[in-house]
């Protein structure tokens, strides 16, 4: 019992993780239909610049934070504003490709820059430290992880409820001509979108990171577990990213947890596969997701 | 086009015997550059070194999967991330048929067979995965379908990793090396009192195999069924109002594209000997859209050029070791530069140049034509190769 609460406590926190990156895609999705594939990188390039601000130019934790925060949504900012522009009514397939584009030039930096070899993951505290109770460990990362994330999902819950913005924001989600026709700044909600995203990207690294206590530029590709985690919940739907997330990390934690003792048939890395089989079960019964709103064709 | 013909009325080049038309004066020049590549490549043949010979054939290869996933990505429209699934089932049906036996029980299984049957099975086999796979993927649109074939990819390294039978496990495998009679193509060898390095013998199977597949795809693409490919990239609903049906559209180019691609993961193994699972991931699939999004989508020589650019255009810079090999501690290594280089092309094309290199070749001419003479022709960039001759030449002969 102890070994399922430990795998459910870790699968919790992971998803949490999950859950923060799938914020990111859903919030640039909700509202401006751009499925951004750069979100990994830009996890990544966040977390690089935290550990590197700690470790090489010696910031204090919080400030080198910050810094990465503001690069991250630096990064957003400028490629919403120089390209993705530009790229308002072509095909998905192009603007999906505009942003592997720009994934491939983060990650290839990010390997120029600092190289491939692991880094030590940048942390407030130590990185093993935790505390037991009934058998089941409590590592203070994790604790950390999940706190931020039921912060995070409060905050932006009363910025949507309760701000102009986040109003002008679920309006342009609506319907974008009918934002823009009562004087909603479309542009400044796009722009308000790609900053929140990247933003949270780099949390979601600096615990990602923590969590495998180095870094190496394959950080970025636990982003793409966030695909399953937005279709679960539904693309269009913030609060589903979140639940997507969370059930993702736990299925996957908890295949880890059992694939050896019940299932070693499967062979090794049963689990890696794991978000991506429940995603596809998903897409045949509700392709839009347990959250999203089903879409309706018109001619 | 003879529909539509008079009868008695002489053909359009008849008419015209002095004053070429545009299309001939086209189809003309079209004949020099095919004239010119195959005069380079019997140059190239002569001249090339095995280390030239493992470039461009390593090319030559690429440009048959980035074809490949032309036909479904750039004339019908349907992403897909999952290439490099569908290369590996290729190559391991290759492996299967054409390698050794086992000399020990952990060594992989082959039954041995001669390339002639595991070359067309290796296409055919993954073409039946395809169908397996397309029923389920091809309901969905756009990004779920990217998505569903990426997790292609996850899932068929999963089964790469634990299937040691077929594919060696994690340390990898060799693969068949294709031969005529005792003539093992890894070799040099004799035949009709010519010696052939082993590059030489990979390149005189390699290109033939493209260039067939080059014939075929473009006949295709002309042919009613390319058309109602193309129908269902530009418009779904307008294309099944026109009668299109779009689940055999869409699946005829899903297993066209396997079938391809299938058959260059065989070549690709069965030339580089030996691979391991890991070879086949996400980067490598995101590699081949990239060079048709920078050859050109919809487009033959698209897949071409676009597969010289990201595939061969590293491996020369690795020749003349014009930057440093990788190291792991940063720095900029070949492989870098070629990454950064087409990540900001993708970026650069999509924006300015949706038509990739051969849409800028396109431009190009179009200007040159307008400054020469009366006759500019408008058109979507992305179908410069798809607007066949055929159709200037009914205008004109009337």
């Amino acid at each position: 019992m102890a070994y399922f609460l430990q795998l459910t406590f870790a699968g919790i926190a992971l998803g949490s993780i999950y859950a923060l990156i799938s914020l990111g895609f859903s919030l640039i999705f909700k509202s401006s239909g751009v499925i951004n594939f750069a979100q990994g990188e830009l996890l990544l390039v966040g977390a690089y610049i935290v550990a590197a601000g700690v470790f090489e130019w010696h910031l204090p934790f919080l400030l080198a934070l910050l810094l990465g925060i503001v690069v991250t949504v630096l990064i957003g900012l400028l490629f919403e504003r120089v390209i993705l522009r530009h790229m308002i009514g072509r095909p998905t397939f192009s603007i999906l490709m505009v942003t592997i584009g720009l994934d491939t030039i983060l990650l290839t930096s990010v390997i120029v820059i600092w190289g491939s070899q692991p880094l030590p993951a940048a942390s407030p505290f130590g990185v093993t430290s935790g505390f037991n109770l009934d058998g089941v460990h409590f590592a203070s990362n994790d604790l950390w992880t999940i706190g931020i994330t039921i912060v995070l999902c409060a905050l932006l819950f009363g910025f949507f409820r309760f701000t102009r913005y986040g109003l002008a924001m679920r309006a342009t989600a609506l319907d974008q001509e009918a934002a823009l026709a009562v004087g909603i700044p479309i542009r400044r909600i796009y722009a308000l979108a790609w900053g929140m995203a990247a933003g949270i990207a780099t949390l979601g690294g600096v615990f990602l990171a923590i969590s495998s206590f180095v870094i190496t530029p394959t950080l970025g590709s636990a982003a793409l577990l966030a695909f399953p985690a937005i279709i679960l919940g539904g693309l269009d739907s913030v609060s589903g990213a979140v639940v997507g997330g969370i059930i993702i990390g736990l299925a996957l934690d908890i295949t880890a947890g059992y694939e050896s003792a019940f299932a070693s048939v499967l062979g090794a890395g049963f689990h890696d596969i794991m978000p991506y089989l429940i995603m596809i079960l998903v897409l045949l019964i509700r392709p839009y997701g347990l959250f999203g709103s089903r879409k309706v064709e018109r001619l | 086009m003879s529909v539509f013909k008079k009868p008695g009325t002489p053909l359009a080049e008849s008419t015209h015997a002095v004053k070429r038309t545009p299309g001939q004066t086209r189809r003309l020049s079209s004949w020099i550059i095919a004239g010119i590549l195959v005069l380079a490549s019997i140059l190239f043949f002569i001249v090339a070194g095995d280390d030239w010979f493992a470039i461009v054939n390593n090319t030559l290869i690429a440009a048959l999967a980035a074809l490949a996933l032309n036909v479904l990505s750039g004339y019908t429209g349907q992403i897909s991330l999952g290439h490099a699934f569908f290369m590996a089932i290729g190559a391991y049906t290759a492996a299967l048929l054409g390698g050794m036996s086992p000399s020990s029980p952990l060594d992989p299984q082959g039954f041995a067979l001669p390339w002639i049957i595991w070359l067309p099975a290796a296409g055919i086999v993954a073409a039946l995965v395809g169908a397996l796979v397309g029923p389920t993927a091809l309901r969905l649109k756009g990004f779920y379908l990217g998505i569903v074939t990426l997790a292609l990819v996850f899932i068929g390294h999963y089964i790469f990793l634990n299937l040691s039978a077929v594919t060696g496990g994690s340390p990898g495998r060799t693969f068949p090396v294709p031969a005529i009679g005792t003539n093992t193509f890894d070799q040099q060898n004799t035949y009709f009192g010519v010696l052939l390095t082993s590059g030489q013998q990979y390149f005189l199977l390699i290109l033939p195999v493209l260039v067939l597949a080059s014939v075929f795809v473009s006949n295709v693409m002309r042919s009613r069924t390319g058309r109602a490919f193309r129908a269902v990239r530009d418009h779904e609903v307008g294309a099944s109002m026109m009668g299109v049906n779009l689940f055999e559209a869409k699946m005829g180019a899903f297993l066209l594209s396997s079938f391809l691609a299938g058959i260059a993961g065989a070549l690709f193994a069965s030339y580089n000997s030996y691979v391991i699972p890991d070879y086949w991931d996400l980067t490598l699939s995101v590699q081949f859209v990239a060079a048709i999004i920078i050859g050109g989508a919809a487009s033959v020589w698209g897949s071409l050029l676009g597969a010289a650019f990201v595939f061969g255009l590293p491996q020369v810079i690795d020749h003349f070791s014009l930057l440093p090999p990788p190291s792991g501690n940063g720095g900029l290594s070949s492989g870098d530069l070629n990454t950064l280089l087409y990540g900001a092309l993708i970026i650069l094309f999509l924006l300015f140049e949706p038509g990739g290199m051969v849409g800028l070749i396109g431009r190009f001419q179009r200007l040159g034509r307008k400054k020469a003479s009366f006759n500019a022709e408008g058109g979507d960039p992305a179908e410069i190769t798809d607007l066949s001759s055929d159709n200037h030449r009914f205008i004109h002969s009337e």
